[in-house]
């Protein structure tokens, strides 16, 4: 499956997952304590150079990222044409669009594996409950039943189609969530057969 | 122990296979996503603890960067935008739903309705309007008549959950954990 980490290499992506997280988390909070417009031209602008950093390629795909923000910035935008407070305006949508544009930036530079990694570090100290072995086999099925499941319901709609003249619509909920139900069963017996899930 | 990890991480999978086929017409004429609809049978199929634990594993792997929320969206980003108070919301949303059903003794079908407005609505909303509020720099107020452009595609997924929760009950009787 396609993740949204970066095909391009930029220096960001050597390094370590957890430290581009601390910093993501520090710097989105200090995001939300200023107010003054000003700074926050000045964190945007620094967002933009860092997506810069990356060459044209990396800054146009973070660029399409921030595409489903688009909505709230005009209706922000328009309410505060509208009430005439414009400072107070452009302070929500800087902010609002340098913190996700941030995140997204540790996303697109940090693999998948070390994302998930740095959460079962994390969930560590949890061990006595939720042994680390568990955690990563969920987040394995997970990631391997997403493709499983998407081709059944393919051929769910398709056996919907080639005996209804009308399009498939929530019924084919049912088939779908049934056959979740019965793979759950299945691969808990197959686990169990090879050993347990630990 | 294997049962109850199976069914959290494929119903976690669920979640995001609805978010990510072509929105479904799932009343005549009304396209929307199913994703919702996913946390709510999370809840009213699994249980409160299993639909939550259902839903935090998928969110997870959406915040480690797999682009399973509907639209494609994923990442860190999606818990920094307006839409943050919803994401959090969602599995306390499949708790409240999952806790509503195992409480109940109505008809499943009855009882998952109820269950999916309670928690994939009421409680749902109360957390999206806060995110929205604050993210926006909004009254409640001003956040809640924004929310509410979704509250007729919601209602109509309440009573979704209730029919599929329905059918499940009576192909697998013994596959509604939330009644187990």
């Amino acid at each position: 499956m396609l993740t949204l980490t970066s095909p391009v290499e930029t220096w960001a992506h050597r390094l370590a997952a957890g430290a581009k997280l601390a910093a993501l988390a520090a710097v989105t909070t200090g995001l939300f304590l200023l107010t003054s417009p000003w700074a926050l031209v000045g964190s945007f602008t620094a967002a933009v150079v860092l997506y810069l950093t990356g060459g044209g390629r990396f800054a146009l795909t973070g660029l399409r990222q921030l595409a489903p923000l688009w909505p709230f910035v005009v209706i922000v935008g328009l309410w505060h044409l509208w009430t005439g407070d414009m400072t107070g305006g452009a302070v929500i949508l800087l902010r609002m669009v340098t913190a996700v544009a941030l995140a997204n930036f540790v996303t697109m530079t940090t693999r998948l594996s070390d994302m998930l990694a740095v959460f079962e570090r994390l969930a560590r100290p949890l061990a006595p409950i939720l042994p680390p072995r568990r955690l990563a086999l969920a987040f394995a099925l997970v990631i391997r039943f997403i493709p499983v499941m998407l081709e059944r319901m393919g051929q769910i709609r398709q056996s919907w189609s080639a005996r209804s003249p009308r399009r498939p619509r929530w019924r084919v909920m049912v088939p779908a969530t049934l056959a979740a139900l019965d793979d759950a069963d299945r691969v808990a017996e197959a686990l169990r057969a090879r050993g347990g899930a630990g | 122990m294997e049962r109850n990890l199976t069914h959290i991480a494929l119903f976690a999978a669920l979640i995001a296979v609805l978010g990510l086929i072509p929105k479904i017409d799932l009343a005549a004429g009304v396209p929307i996503t199913a994703q919702s609809l996913g946390i709510m049978l999370c809840g009213t199929v699994l249980g409160a603890k299993r639909g939550a634990l259902a839903v935090l594993l998928f969110l997870g792997l959406v915040a480690a960067g797999l682009p399973l929320l509907s639209g494609g969206r994923g990442g860190i980003g999606v818990f920094a935008g307006p839409s943050v108070g919803f994401l959090v919301g969602f599995p306390v949303a499949a708790f409240v739903a999952g806790w509503v059903m195992e409480r109940t003794t109505l008809s499943p079908a009855v009882a998952a309705t109820a269950a999916s407005v309670i928690g994939g609505i009421g409680v749902l909303y109360v957390f999206g309007i806060i995110g929205m509020a604050v993210v926006l720099g909004k009254t409640l107020g001003e956040a809640a008549f924004l929310a509410g452009a979704f509250l007729p595609g919601d209602a109509v997924k309440a009573v979704i959950a209730g029919l599929v929760t329905q059918s499940l009950s009576r192909m697998r009787p013994a596959s509604l954990l939330s009644r187990a």
